[in-house]
């Protein structure tokens, strides 16, 4: 209904207003021009300096407790906090149900803490670059740092995970959620190993679980913390085990590296997503005899659009 | 970059009351009919209400509440929005509300308030309005 | 030979000891015709399978009720929760229902009483007096009972969280009445696991909850030994939108959590498992509900003998309140609910409740009125004494579908208690969100069956007429809460507060050290003390659960 003009979003958004914040994420979630005005507009020495965090882990582990705790111990040290929520919509209905916000409800009316829940919608590759524009936009508003929470289950929420700057696997002792995690490769993405509840039964054989896998892939090193995210033990722990290695990879050019790879990744899906219409459009227009060759067809499509290509795979 | 516009609402449950049986249903309710449903859970305040609502970017906020506490509750959400610079976000209410009520709700500002019985059909459809105008 | 050996063993032993302490209401039970209705009807072969599955009334594994006669001895408790505005409009009501003829009282507190929060509190803002009284104070709870010989009543109130609070105001306000502790007779609900996933007045997280749970059992238990410590509530698991065998089973389930938690604290499983009692929902459907009930009782007793191994009857026997499905009363043509109360109460009674709540037809909309009361009041008497099903005992056992579904109940019960026992137990399957995700799935079918029509509520979605009538409403004041906040500012003002403080140091170090609290609380109470001043000491010591 009230659109928020566009020159002067990324102001407001530089000037703190949870309204203007709001409005921008959705904008570039949405993408198009508006958002584009948006990013080129926030101030890139914040988002160099933000550290994005990554949390991931089965359903169940604690991921949004542990993300509450996680708040409130940056808001301690008076940083604002951005949090990026994400879960996966309905592929039927394309509806989803975000209640990640209920554990971090006692930051709501923090006006240095956002919160901003995001469903997968179904975008093949686009979510990621969505996702990106979500965090570049919390990061120009000052958040630092900036959470991406998400289940590690499917393809695309593995994709978002990269974003991070450094991610930490939250896992519960029981249900062989360990066994599942290492199949879906989550140890690949972790900088950093949370048994969290590991008052449990079980923490101990989960601790040692990992240990085992942890070695047989010594070029890795991963930190094993445990925490209680419900009564906060062992968040102090973790905040530095993350300052530590934001450091490092600050200091010793891995941080480069991935951010660099992340936008690599960004423009990709970014291309992807605008050349998608087109080539969608180009493609029904295809008689049935070019479709019978797949591979054939998209060739040919592909040397329309770039004629010099002559080293199309 | 995405193809169709999704509606963003939130539901929440104002006061003290915990009966959320209503409102989790209204919450799956939507999400089936394709929305992206944000759920605060029980007992919160207004405020907390009014500034998820904007941090989310909702196109309306649902309240449910049953403990009677309606007429207190719903228009401190329409208030707190406003304080919030959102008052363009709609607030739609239901829940154990006599019939006398409803009037007063709505001229505090409330667009709609659904009484028990209404179907979810009619519901689903209130919002999908609300999220077209937004 | 052995049928009869049995039968006349429970006639001689059971039935003859029962009958001597409580006489039956009657000579002599007979229908209109003048014949005589028998007080238990049995098969005319008395097999193993009966013996095991039903056995006699009073004898394990009490499928067929607790006492011996049952109604033909004593009716069950007519119990009607009330509550609603200040003490004194409270104290009023429950003067009225006494007068028409109810046999205990039941309390029904306002939300920031529930959750442990002053009535000037800022989270209290627009919920003071609304579903319940407010209680701030001792001076509160004296109004409320005033003129209510509290040795002469039972009463039950429906505290979780903060039920150590108001118990020791309810202790005190007794004294000074000239009652003693172990003259009480009520029931505290006490069930904080059910809040967390179904009703909500939680305050502070799980185990130091239970902990508190696990010192009222204590402290009862030498102290007011006629008095219930908890009340571990199905109604409100189903209200949620369990189906029948959820409730029993999350039930259930919770009742083990609270005698492992209170066997881990060094108590003595008979010395508190008798003053365990159970809260279940009775909805419409009325032959699956009285073989909910059957089965409830059934499986409690197989678990306290087998898995906790108690020899003592009455630790076995799963005794119960029973209240009307709220969530079943619809808005549209109210009347109607008269008749839902109606075949629901008949339910709980051929099901052996021990004590029964009838909703107004009137509380789709709000609180009920005194007339809507009255009524619903009046058809647990036309049950009682117009029906004839109070004259025998169990009169639906022995039908094959009841025992079927009896069975199949049990049955799936225990299914999904094994599968919260596998699954970690009730504490952690609350915490992984399990259990809120079984009964929200369960709600979500249902509700979706009503709108598809495929499920016909009648005035709701079949049967609608156009209603131009608005009954009359009971409509709280608004003032109460300005009225309400006054007096409290007028108590705390008019304190020592050297003694306050001193009161709620002692307090806090007890939390702390993990002594039982209550003495403390008793202590603070006295010295009028507020319900939200003791609770935001236990917030600090144990955090609060969200």
């Amino acid at each position: 209904m009230i659109m928020v003009e566009h020159t002067q979003t990324p102001n407001d958004i530089r000037g703190n207003s949870p309204r203007a914040i709001g409005r921008a994420i959705s904008m570039v979630e949405k993408g198009g021009p508006d958002a584009e005005a948006i990013l080129t507009g926030l101030d890139p020495d914040r988002i160099a300096q933000a550290l994005i965090i990554g949390i991931t882990g089965p359903p169940g582990a604690g991921k949004s407790t542990l993300v509450n705790q996680l708040i409130a111990a940056f808001r301690k040290q008076h940083q604002k906090v951005g949090v990026i929520a994400v879960d996966p919509s309905s592929p039927i209905t394309g509806g989803a149900l975000l209640g990640d916000r209920i554990r971090m409800m006692q930051h709501a009316t923090d006006d240095n803490v956002i919160v901003r829940s995001m469903a997968t919608r179904g975008r093949l590759g686009g979510l990621c670059a969505a996702a990106g524009g979500v965090v570049r936009v919390m990061a120009g508003a000052g958040c630092n740092p900036v959470i991406i929470e998400t289940v590690g289950v499917g393809q695309s929420e593995m994709d978002i995970i990269r974003l991070a700057d450094l991610t930490a696997l939250v896992l519960a002792p029981g249900q062989g959620d360990d066994i599942q995690a290492m199949k879906a490769g989550l140890l690949e993405v972790a900088d950093l190993l949370v048994i969290n509840k590991s008052d449990r039964p079980g923490a101990d054989a989960l601790a040692l679980s990992l240990e085992t896998e942890i070695r047989r892939r010594p070029e890795s090193p991963v930190e094993i913390l445990h925490t209680e995210a419900v009564t906060g033990k062992g968040i102090m722990e973790l905040v530095s085990a993350i300052s530590r290695i934001d450091l490092r990879n600050r200091k010793n050019g891995e941080l480069t590296r991935r951010r660099r790879d992340n936008l690599v990744r960004e423009v990709m899906d970014w291309s992807l997503e605008m050349l998608r219409p087109q080539l969608a459009a180009d493609i029904s227009k295809m008689p049935p005899e070019i479709l019978a060759n797949p591979a054939t067809a998209a060739r040919n499509l592909l040397l329309r659009w770039h004629p010099n290509r002559e080293d199309l795979p | 970059m995405t193809t169709t516009p999704t509606c963003r609402v939130l539901i929440a449950k104002p006061g003290l009351d915990g009966h959320d049986r209503g409102a989790k249903f209204i919450a799956r309710a939507l999400r089936d009919a394709g929305f992206e449903v944000i759920y605060t859970g029980i007992r919160r305040t207004p405020d907390e209400i009014a500034a998820a609502a904007v941090q989310e970017d909702v196109a309306a906020v649902g309240l449910s509440s049953l403990s009677g506490a309606h007429l207190r509750l719903f228009p401190a959400v329409v208030e707190a929005l406003k304080i919030r610079g959102a008052a363009d976000i709609p607030v739609l209410g239901g829940g154990v509300i006599p019939e006398e009520d409803v009037q007063l709700l709505k001229e505090a500002g409330i667009v709609a308030i659904f009484t028990p019985g209404t179907p979810v059909d009619q519901i689903i459809a209130a919002f999908r309005t609300h999220c077209e105008h937004h | 030979m052995s049928k009869n050996n049995d039968f006349t063993q429970w006639q001689d032993n059971q039935l003859a000891r029962s009958i001597k302490r409580f006489p039956e209401r009657k000579g002599k039970f007979t229908n209109h015709g003048g014949d005589e209705v028998p007080r238990l009807a049995v098969p005319p072969d008395l097999d193993r399978e009966y013996l095991d599955n039903l056995g006699f009334p009073g004898c394990y594994p009490f499928t067929r009720g607790v006492q011996p006669t049952m109604y033909r001895g004593r009716l069950w408790t007519m119990r009607q929760y009330a509550g609603f505005s200040t003490a004194a409009e409270t104290n009023q009501r429950f003067r009225y229902l006494l007068d028409q003829g109810t046999t205990g009282l039941s309390v029904a507190f306002d939300l920031p009483t529930q959750i442990g929060y002053d009535s000037d509190d800022a989270m209290a803002i627009g919920e003071v007096g609304k579903v319940g009284v407010a209680i701030d104070t001792l001076a509160d709870m004296e109004t409320l009972f005033e003129g209510i010989p509290l040795d002469q009543v039972s009463t039950s109130m429906t505290i979780n969280s903060p039920a150590a609070v108001l118990l020791a105001m309810y202790i005190v306000v007794a004294e000074k009445q000239g009652v003693p502790p172990e003259k009480l007779r009520g029931t505290i609900q006490n069930d904080i696991l059910k809040e967390y996933v179904a009703r909500g007045t939680y305050i502070f997280p799980p185990t130091p909850s239970l902990k508190i749970i696990t010192d009222i059992f204590q402290w009862c238990g030498t102290n007011t030994p006629a008095f219930n410590t908890i009340s571990i509530s199905g109604y409100h698991i189903r209200e949620a939108g369990s189906t029948a065998a959820q409730e029993i089973a999350l039930t259930l389930a919770n009742g083990i959590t609270y005698i492992q938690s209170a066997l881990a604290a060094g108590l003595e499983l008979d010395a508190f498992a008798g003053r365990l009692t159970f809260f279940f929902n009775a909805s419409t459907d009325l032959l699956e509900e009285v073989a909910k009930f059957r089965a409830a009782r059934r499986l409690w007793a197989r678990i306290m003998k087998d898995r906790f191994h108690t020899e003592k009857e009455s630790s076995m026997m799963l005794k119960f309140h029973t209240q009307t499905a709220g969530n079943t009363l619809t808005a549209q043509q109210i009347d109607n609910n008269i008749v839902r109360v109606t075949i629901q109460a008949l339910a709980a009674v051929l099901g052996g409740t021990q004590s029964l709540h009838t909703n107004s037809r009137d509380e789709a909309l709000s609180l009920p009125t005194e007339d809507s009361v009255r009524t619903a009041l009046r058809t647990q008497q036309i049950i009682a004494h117009e029906s004839g099903v109070t004259d025998t005992v169990d009169p639906l056992a022995g039908s094959y579908f009841i025992e079927q579904l009896t069975d199949r109940i049990e049955n799936q019960a225990a299914d999904l208690m094994g599968k919260i026992e596998d699954a970690g137990g009730v504490v952690a399957c609350i915490e992984s969100g399990f259990i809120q995700r079984e009964i929200e799935a369960a709600a979500y079918e249902y509700q979706q069956e009503i709108e598809r029509g495929e499920r016909v509520i009648v005035g709701v979605n079949r049967f609608q007429v156009e209603e131009n009538n608005r009954p009359t409403l009971l409509r709280v004041d608004p003032a109460v809460e300005k009225q309400q906040i006054n007096r409290l500012t007028g108590i705390k003002n008019n304190r020592d507060s050297q003694s306050v403080n001193a009161r709620l140091t002692r307090l806090e170090n007890d939390a702390r050290q993990g002594v039982n609290l209550m003495p403390a609380i008793i202590d603070s109470v006295k010295e009028y003390i507020s319900l939200g001043e003791i609770c935001s000491v236990l917030r600090q010591v144990y955090g609060e659960y969200r």
